[in-house]
């Protein structure tokens, strides 16, 4: 082994990045041009609602994913998380005047403290009970949001308008008032949150996190307080979310408790597994899944419902083959299926005879 | 030097360590025992898994008890495990680069020191190989190079050859005896393999069923008559 030590020495290691890499840059910068520029131009209205919201549910999934992929704690109260992000964007849209990023990341900010007081008790349990517990506080909000209403424009703290009539829509930055506008704007909002989470795993905390989940007793040898960095997820994933609920008050205009029910925090999770956790990508696909298919599916007429089942079965395949989930495993299986067809195109080699090796 | 003081370890009914009272000065002190006798327990008193009953241990002059598991890292502790514990999803340099990042030493030197620290463990891949394609003897480096960077004061391997085939042992054995020397840490080895202990320890202490029954001398005290009967169970 000593032999081959000048491997290891500082000119080895080089900070450029490779062919990979760039060729992966490239793509996903082609795809985000596509996505912001092509994409409305060819979409009907109602595609582009449907893929402001995806934009809104990819900064949700990404959330979740780290706090699932990167750290290892299972949430279930996401969407009560959002929800909250929710009505603080909402209630400074209406309250005060001040512009549009400012507000989601004031959002962001409250959702994060709020994040931080039920992780902070939270996270002295893990596993089953961590999620039961985030499961029955996102119960416990979703009852709370549901008592004393959604704030709708009307005057107070919780500026409810009973009128049902009249009520102001939450209004939207004037760069982004028509949909496909918007949608341009929450793709830009979601881009920066996942710049967020990729400058986050790429850094000190990042590698936290890979050693808490993978040993914690490991990452309490190499000097990582887990606890805090423990906290740190949760406080990201909350801030995130928070801001994805700023970007989903703007894009609906208006808001319902009903509209984050409980269960969608368990149908989120089994998305957020099936589009992969240990990749960015995966909170996209997650995203498009959770959004994107619901809508393809009531546009031809077939019932949404018929998702749960198809999720049911998405989760079981993921949790027993492909525990990297789509983002992970269809790269591969296209790979494979590539190498199957270049094989059955390629002309058949004449087996070698003795005189052709001569 | 490592100054332990009437240590007693209890899990429930059971006794894992007794009134264990030891000094480690310098260099690479070997302890060994069979199978429960307390070694892996000692060590996770040291890092802070496992508090003990009674006792004390003073490091260097600093109560090692006393401080908080994560805070021992930063102040010198480092440890391997049992079961390799290196972290699969990040590269090699990373895994050493973590470790490092929560030292007391700054960022600026941290790039030489990680690549120091590989290099001296001799791990023959690039530093940005991620460690989830190496095989068991290069995770075992990696965690070696973990536990050298970043100025230890003491380090502690829990059986680190264990599964290892006999040429990448003896690769080691080389690297756990260069420890003290480059990095100035006293070195604590746990160990089955008295070929190992042999070859790296000038001193080794024996335990047994938690009471430490000799220290001293490594070759001395595997030629003493409590450690074979211990070891071999002869009456």
């Amino acid at each position: 082994m000593r032999a081959t030590l000048e491997r290891a020495s500082p000119a080895r290691i080089s900070r450029r990045p490779t062919r990979p890499q760039l060729i992966r840059w490239a793509v996903t910068a082609v795809l985000l041009l596509f996505v912001l520029f092509a994409l409305p131009q060819l979409m009907s209205l109602y595609y582009v609602d449907t893929m402001t919201q995806v934009a809104v549910y990819s900064m949700v999934t990404l959330a979740l994913g780290l706090l699932v992929g990167r750290v290892g704690l299972v949430s279930l109260g996401q969407v009560a998380v959002l929800a909250i992000g929710a009505w603080a964007a909402a209630r400074l849209l209406f309250a005060t005047s001040q512009p549009y990023p400012l507000v989601l990341l004031e959002a962001g900010l409250i959702t994060m403290v709020a994040g931080l007081l039920i992780g902070l008790p939270a996270l002295r349990l893990r596993g089953l009970y961590l999620a039961l517990i985030t499961l029955m506080l996102a119960g416990a909000i979703t009852v709370v949001l549901a008592t004393v209403n959604f704030p709708n424009g009307g005057h107070g703290f919780t500026g409810y308008n009973g009128s049902l009539v009249h009520i102001p829509p939450i209004r939207r930055p004037s760069i982004a008032a028509s949909d496909p506008a918007y949608f341009r704007y929450s793709v830009v909002v979601a881009i920066l949150m996942f710049a967020l989470v990729f400058a986050h795993i790429k850094t000190k905390p990042g590698r936290a996190w890979a050693a808490i989940r993978q040993s914690e007793p490991a990452a309490l040898a190499a000097g990582i307080n887990t606890w805090f960095y423990k906290l740190w997820a949760f406080a990201l994933a909350s801030f995130i979310t928070g801001v994805a609920g700023g970007v989903l008050a703007g894009a609906v205009h208006y808001l319902y408790s009903i509209g984050f029910p409980t269960q969608d925090s368990i149908t989120l999770l089994a998305v957020t597994l099936m589009g992969g956790v240990y990749s960015l990508w995966g909170a996209v696909v997650a995203a498009l899944l959770y959004q994107f298919l619901p809508a393809l599916l009531n546009n031809w007429g077939v019932s949404a419902d018929w998702l749960i089942i198809l999720f049911g079965v998405g989760v079981l395949q993921v949790l027993t083959t492909a525990p990297a989930g789509l983002a992970d495993q269809v790269p591969k299986d296209l790979a494979r299926l590539g190498r199957f067809l270049r094989g059955r195109l390629k002309p058949r080699s004449i087996p070698e005879t003795p005189e052709s090796t001569k | 030097m490592i100054e332990v003081d009437g240590l007693t370890v209890r899990y429930g009914g059971v006794t894992s360590l007794d009134a264990m009272s030891l000094t480690f000065e310098q260099g690479t002190c070997g302890l060994i025992g069979p199978n429960g006798a307390g070694k892996t327990t000692f060590f996770n008193v040291l890092s802070g898994f496992v508090r003990p009953a009674t006792g004390t241990v003073r490091a260097f002059g600093v109560d090692l008890l006393s401080m908080a598991h994560f805070r021992r890292a930063r102040w010198g502790v480092r440890r391997t495990f049992q079961t390799e514990q290196a972290i699969e999803e990040l590269s090699v340099f990373d895994n050493v680069a973590m470790v490092h990042e929560h030292s007391r030493l700054g960022g600026a030197s941290r790039r030489r020191d990680v690549l120091d620290a590989i290099e001296f463990t001799g791990i023959d891949v690039a530093p940005e190989t991620t460690v989830r394609t190496l095989g068991a003897g290069h995770r075992r480096l990696v965690e070696v190079a973990r536990a050298v960077v970043g100025r230890p004061r003491l380090v502690l391997l829990d059986e680190p050859a264990a599964g290892l085939p006999e040429e990448e042992t003896s690769h080691l054995a080389e690297v756990i005896r260069g420890i003290p020397e480059h990095t100035g840490a006293l070195a604590i080895l746990v160990d089955h393999d008295m070929s190992l202990v042999s070859a790296c320890c000038e001193t080794t202490a024996v335990l047994d069923f938690g009471r430490l029954i000799a220290s001293g001398p490594t070759a001395a005290v595997l030629r003493d008559d409590d450690v074979i009967r211990a070891y071999l169970g002869v009456a």
